[in-house]
């Protein structure tokens, strides 16, 4: 029960820093001087057509843009009263996008499943080529496999991560035959799920998981390989060997046990670097996730839209971060987040 | 040296026990520090190739535009997306002072493109110190001589031409300018506030650590791009390159801090329980001089060998968001903004030369990384 009382503890303050990223957001989208509308308004009173602006006006009462900096917040978060009584984030109302001129919801609408299933697809990829490279080079030290494995993990480390997806996208297509842009068949676009879309959906995701996961994979690597080679050099190991256990039991019996402790850890410094990736890599690959909808969102100043794409992303990052504290309680009994005694 | 009837080699000289401890030991210990770091970095082959590869790099920037054959903008309208021509020494199996061969261009006419082929009757010598683009000498001493440039009448792509006919491997040079400093320049950003906030919450703990390290762990769980992008999308457009390129400098840096500051605390909380710190604060020495003269030197290399391993995310970072076109902007010439012709395949497969920015790039952030790997592991010197 402990464990569920600690699971409610960190829900507790992953909610709280959602708020603060959310005022840090609400401030970024507003670092730009003026917002779309006022600067729409001042390009249609240029261009002297009269019937826009009136338009323009009305929506900037309507979405309370008139109002002061903070309560323009309130009101985008949900906490007061707006123009139409409380709707905000918080009730289910992400805003509307000037730039397209639609609901927030009805734009990202399904790319945000895409972005989720894209990233976890990433933080599979990291843990199965990670774990049994890792454990591999530690154990077959200063040998060839070895030196390979770091070789083609600081590559993975050095290459930016879009060059990478160009690169593959183009090799992919060349030799594999795997398919170019995009998470799916366009033909299957807006259709409902079904076999044939899953499956397509599997094959558009092949490049970009190795993409994204290619740099948080090496990185893993290397830190599971430093580790697992500070266990390997204590003694119950000898001992172990000294018994006669065979050298693949006795590593995943007890270094590998002691070293994965890190490597579970450190998901919530590689998810946000994680992130950033996808959202760079799905603007490279046209994969239809909320990454290019941020880049246009931002480029355009269409701040509801981009503010809700960055608040999905915090979100995303900060759930995947209090599951990896909660799965770390959950596999090492020694760690406790209590006050400490004195 | 002597050999004992049974074999054995005995020493002649008279046994001194104290002198292993005198002749070697002492003068290690007596040595500064950065004597025994440099010693010890030194056996590290990797770091030392790389370090000295990144001075010179360093080194070369005021002077590109002497080593580069052309301007970062020169157009020559007549070459666009010419290949990559190579310097030869043997025509026709004689050996013969570095020449190149012209390119002549024929328009194909089913693809509608230019096709270029090197004249292989014609070769013809480079020319050296001779008179081309104006450029300045570290931005002061105006300047028209080129080290090598093309021979009358040809051209000099080694890597290459782009979309408007300028030279990449020129270019390659003058972006390098930019950015190999935007890391510098953002982690200096970044290692001034890691230390602050960082010397501030180990310091003097209580509520202050309390907040900062919130702080911290706030940053820290955000997604740096999603977050660079919307800070370098603020940036008015009106503004000229040269502020650009410092902002989104520090664009950089501000998000990169908390890292270093954890770091920074955490070594703090121990230190500042040592028995010096505790003399300094008794002889009346205020907290920022405690701070300044007797716990920042103490890890001040470590300090620097995570600068080393954090400068390649920033020149990473820099060439995303240059790529993404929310960075620099033309006409200022770094490699991300050199990717952004790349960008789409099409480009890739029939003008793969576009693409050969990345190479410096993966070049430089490897060597960052072997430079701070190198001086990390130098940094105990007396630890075997």
């Amino acid at each position: 029960m402990e464990i569920l009382r600690y699971a409610i503890y960190r829900f507790g303050t992953m909610l709280l820093t959602l708020l603060v990223v959310s005022v840090l957001i609400f401030v970024i989208i507003n670092l730009p001087p003026g917002d779309y509308l006022s600067n729409q308004i001042a390009e249609l009173r240029a261009s002297g057509q009269s019937s826009g602006v009136e338009k323009a006006e009305f929506l900037r009462k309507e979405y309370a843009l008139d109002k002061p900096l903070w309560q323009q917040y309130m009101i985008w978060m949900g906490f007061m009263p707006g123009p139409h009584g409380f709707s905000g984030m918080i009730q289910g109302n992400f805003g509307w996008s000037f730039e397209f001129d639609r609901p927030v919801a009805e734009i990202v609408g399904e790319s945000l499943w895409l972005t989720v299933l894209v990233n976890v697809a990433a933080v599979l990829f990291v843990y199965l080529v990670a774990l049994p490279l890792g454990v591999l080079a530690a154990a077959r030290a200063r040998t060839w496999v070895d030196y390979t494995s770091a070789f083609v993990g600081y590559l993975g480390l050095a290459t930016p991560n879009f060059l990478l997806a160009l690169i593959l996208f183009y090799y992919g297509h060349k030799y594999f035959d795997l398919p170019i842009g995009g998470l799916m068949d366009p033909a299957m676009e807006g259709e409902p799920m079904s076999w044939e879309k899953v499956k397509s959906i599997l094959i558009h995701l092949i490049v970009p998981t190795f993409v994204i996961g290619t740099s948080g994979a090496s990185a893993m690597m290397q830190r599971l390989r430093a580790n697992m080679l500070d266990e390997l050099g204590k003694p119950y190991v000898e001992t172990a060997v000294a018994k006669g256990m065979s050298p693949s039991r006795m590593l995943t019996k007890y270094p590998l046990r002691v070293a994965f402790n890190p490597f579970v850890a450190d998901i919530g410094n590689l998810l946000p670097a994680m992130i950033s990736g996808s959202v760079l890599v799905s603007v490279v690959l046209g994969l239809q996730t909320i990454g290019p909808t941020l880049l246009t969102a931002l480029k355009t100043q269409d701040m509801f839209l981009s503010g809700f794409v960055l608040m999905f992303v915090a979100l995303l990052t900060l759930i995947g971060t209090m599951i990896s504290d909660v799965l770390l309680v959950m596999l090492d009994p020694r760690i406790r987040y209590e006050e400490r005694q004195r | 040296m002597s050999t004992q009837p049974d074999n054995r080699f005995v020493d002649t000289r008279p046994y001194d026990p104290n002198a292993a401890l005198q002749e070697l030991e002492r003068k290690d210990l007596d040595a500064p520090n950065w004597v025994l770091i440099w010693r010890k970095f030194k056996t590290h082959k990797l770091g030392l190739t790389s370090g000295v590869f990144l001075l010179v790099c360093y080194l070369l920037l005021p002077v590109v535009g002497f080593i580069a054959p052309y301007g970062p903008n020169e157009r020559d309208s007549e070459h666009i997306y010419s290949p990559p021509q190579s310097v030869n020494i043997f025509h026709n199996g004689e050996l013969r002072a570095p020449f190149i061969y012209p390119m002549t261009s024929e328009a194909d006419l089913e693809t509608f493109q230019w096709v270029f082929k090197p004249d292989l009757e014609n070769p013809q010598s480079l020319q050296y110190f001779c008179e081309g683009a104006t450029y300045k000498i570290a931005g002061l001493i105006e300047s028209n001589t080129h080290l090598f440039c093309a021979p009358e009448g040809a051209t000099l792509f080694l890597w290459g031409s782009d979309r408007l006919g300028r030279d990449v491997f020129s270019r390659i040079l003058y972006g390098a300018q930019l950015s190999l400093t935007v890391g510098l320049i953002g982690i200096t950003v970044s290692f001034v506030l890691g230390i602050f906030f960082g010397s501030l919450a180990g310091y003097f703990g209580g509520k202050l650590d309390w907040t900062i390290n919130r702080m911290i762990e706030i940053l820290r769980s955000l997604p740096e791009l999603p977050l660079w992008l919307a800070l370098s999308a603020a940036v008015p457009s009106n503004w000229s390159p040269v502020a650009v390129f410092f902002i989104i400098s520090v664009i950089l840096g501000i998000l990169d801090w908390p890292g270093l500051a954890r770091s920074v605390r955490a070594k703090f909380l121990s230190l500042r329980e040592e028995e010096y710190v505790r003399a300094a604060e008794m002889m009346g020495a205020s907290s920022g001089r405690v701070i300044r003269k007797h716990l920042l030197p103490n890890f001040m290399s470590h300090l620097i060998a995570s600068a080393a391993l954090s400068i390649p995310a920033m020149i990473l970072g820099e060439t995303a968001l240059s790529f993404l076109g929310l960075g620099l902007r033309a006409p200022a010439v770094s490699w991300g903004v050199m990717l952004n012709d790349a960008q789409n395949l099409a480009s890739i497969e029939i003008y793969p030369w576009t693409a050969i920015p990345m190479l410096p790039i993966v070049v430089v952030v490897l060597a960052f990384n072997f430079l701070g790997d190198g001086l990390r592991d130098s940094l105990d010197p007396y630890q075997h």
